[in-house]
């Protein structure tokens, strides 16, 4: 049913940390493994070792680079981008088969692959590009959150969250209920100052992002710096012999 | 946007097929026998034939009876019911005009209030997405809306009706030109939006997520011909606005005029739909880099 819930039971997301970040696209790499093997039609490859390959993803990284306005460094920041499950999804109010829906009980966004008909309308209506039509099976795909981890009894507890977040070597993703103020994704929302992408779209995701601390400023430099002689002499002893044994060959 | 090919056909023509129907609707032509079969026969194919069109570009339309169940939420819905009430409460008017020559008036209005309504949740599927800020706006549901009964004015040889709206549609076209062109920019999404890293500084792309292209890429970041869109405009609007202004003010309007007029109309149509998508920027083209005029990010792998 692609009316949206009034209320969630639990706002179950994720909080990515860009200052933690490091771009390894390891998260990418355990998103495809585990949805290619699991959930629904595998993430297909068109291509996959041609000139021109193409794949459906449910999580991709961007890197940005941020030149600050009062000066200072530029700062590359990494950017993973995935399904925010917003509160006001507008990609599951224009599905006409109900394909699209939001759990009442958990705010995860889905896809029932058995009625989605590949109009691809969810992928426009999304500003975010979370959604990728797969060009083998025709059907949406997204993140569903690892909704097959993160409630499976026959994996070990620590395995039941959401495949990125369980590989993540960088510590940057976390996994919880927003809806429960004493959750680690509710805290660390609060103390790092968590934001939402394009909020003037209204979709109120539930995914935060921390934003990077500012990086460190350079002291102010001398203009007669460059003028200091060398500390570096000629070498002396050991090292001028090798200095010349190494030369001469 | 990617202009699909089967989306632009689809529209366009569905449109002119329900923009005739409405007039049939309503009487103009009040036609029986065989004049109502050849109007409503044309009415019909190119409705039919444009919704056809649009399951070509489903991934899956083997399920496409599953689109009639969500109307209380998805326009896409809705335009199914109201194309399939359409068709088939105008099914019934034709064949009684067709059979009996008998008129009834009041299926004629409903199917034409059907028609109608088609045309404008067609449009609302484009108006209703925040995402694509060129397309969200009322102005849409009345270009796509004058732009049909313009057409279909033609094909059913009203000759004032099609003047007055082929003049109302020029001026709506040229207003949903105009404004699209600002629309993005008003709307403020920016890469700092996008990206939450507008309060530090300047944000610009630095890698692409990947060295090839993607779903996401071909389907809403479409660059391919922008630098044309100009001489575009002013062909799509000669072909689709003027000369069948002429033709309909100056020559006398007969089955021969109305066809010539039509066909002319609809090779601007079909521009006019092209550059509909094709300039229509979507917000997550920010994420690929894309800001101001500069185009998004494009693999350049091909060789």
């Amino acid at each position: 049913m692609t009316r949206l819930p009034e209320t969630t039971q639990k706002k179950l997301g994720l909080v990515i940390d860009l200052d933690t970040c490091v771009g390894c696209h390891a998260c990418v790499t355990a998103c495809k493994g585990w949805n290619t093997e699991n959930y629904g039609a595998p993430l297909s490859d068109t291509d996959a070792y041609g000139s021109e390959p193409v794949g459906t993803f449910l999580n991709r990284i961007h890197s940005y680079e941020v030149e600050p306005t009062g000066g200072g460094c530029s700062q590359t920041v990494h950017f993973p981008k995935s399904c925010l499950h917003c509160e006001d999804a507008p990609c599951v109010t224009v599905c006409p088969t109900g394909a699209s829906y939001k759990r009442s009980e958990d705010g995860i966004v889905l896809v029932n692959e058995d009625a989605c008909i590949g109009c691809g309308l969810c992928a426009w209506a999304c500003p975010y590009g979370a959604r990728e039509l797969d060009l083998a099976a025709g059907v949406m795909k997204k993140c569903t959150l690892c909704v097959d981890r993160i409630y499976n009894e026959n994996l070990p507890e620590e395995d039941r969250v959401p495949a990125c977040v369980r590989t993540c070597p960088a510590g940057a993703r976390h996994f919880g209920d927003f809806a429960d103020p004493e959750s680690n994704v509710s805290k660390l929302t609060a103390e790092r100052g968590g934001i939402d992408l394009m909020p003037e779209q209204g979709t109120k995701p539930v995914n935060k992002y921390l934003p990077p601390r500012p990086k460190d400023q350079m002291k102010d430099m001398d203009v007669l710096t460059p003028l200091i002689e060398p500390v570096c002499e000629e070498p002396k002893g050991f090292l001028a012999w090798l200095d010349k044994r190494l030369e001469a060959l | 946007m990617h202009p699909a090919p089967s989306v632009i056909i689809f529209t366009v023509l569905s449109g002119l097929g329900f923009g005739l129907l409405t007039f049939l609707g309503l009487g103009l032509p009040e036609a029986t026998g065989w004049a109502a079969f050849f109007y409503f026969a044309a009415g019909f194919a190119l409705a039919v034939g444009g919704l056809l069109a649009a399951t070509f570009h489903l991934g899956n339309p083997q399920r496409a009876l599953k689109a009639f169940t969500q109307w209380q939420t998805s326009w896409l819905s809705r335009e199914a019911w109201l194309s399939t009430a359409a068709l088939i409460v105008l099914g019934v008017y034709a064949f009684a005009a067709i059979f009996f020559n008998a008129s009834i008036t009041v299926l004629g209005w409903l199917g034409a209030l059907l028609s109608l309504a088609t045309v404008v949740a067609t449009a609302m599927i484009y108006a209703q997405l925040k995402t694509v800020p060129r397309w969200n706006h009322w102005l849409t549901p009345l270009h796509l809306l004058t732009i049909s009964l313009a057409g279909g004015a033609m094909l059913a040889q009203q000759a004032g009706a099609a003047a007055m709206l082929l003049l109302f549609a020029g001026a709506v076209q040229i207003f949903h030109w105009a404004l699209g062109d600002r629309r993005f920019e008003e709307r403020g999404h920016t890469i700092e939006t996008a990206t939450g890293l507008g309060d530090r500084g300047k944000a610009r792309l630095f890698e692409p997520p990947h060295t090839g292209s993607n779903y996401l890429l071909k389907e809403m970041a479409f660059v391919v011909g922008r630098k044309h869109a100009q001489k575009l405009r002013l062909i799509s609007f000669a072909a689709m606005i003027v000369l069948p202004l002429v033709i309909v003010l100056l020559l006398p309007m007969n089955p021969f005029t109305a066809v010539i007029a039509t066909l002319i109309y609809l090779a601007g149509a079909f521009a006019s739909r092209w550059l509909f998508f094709a300039e229509a920027q979507h917000v997550v083209s920010l994420y690929y880099g894309a800001s101001g005029s500069n185009p998004p990010y494009q693999p350049s792998l091909s060789r």
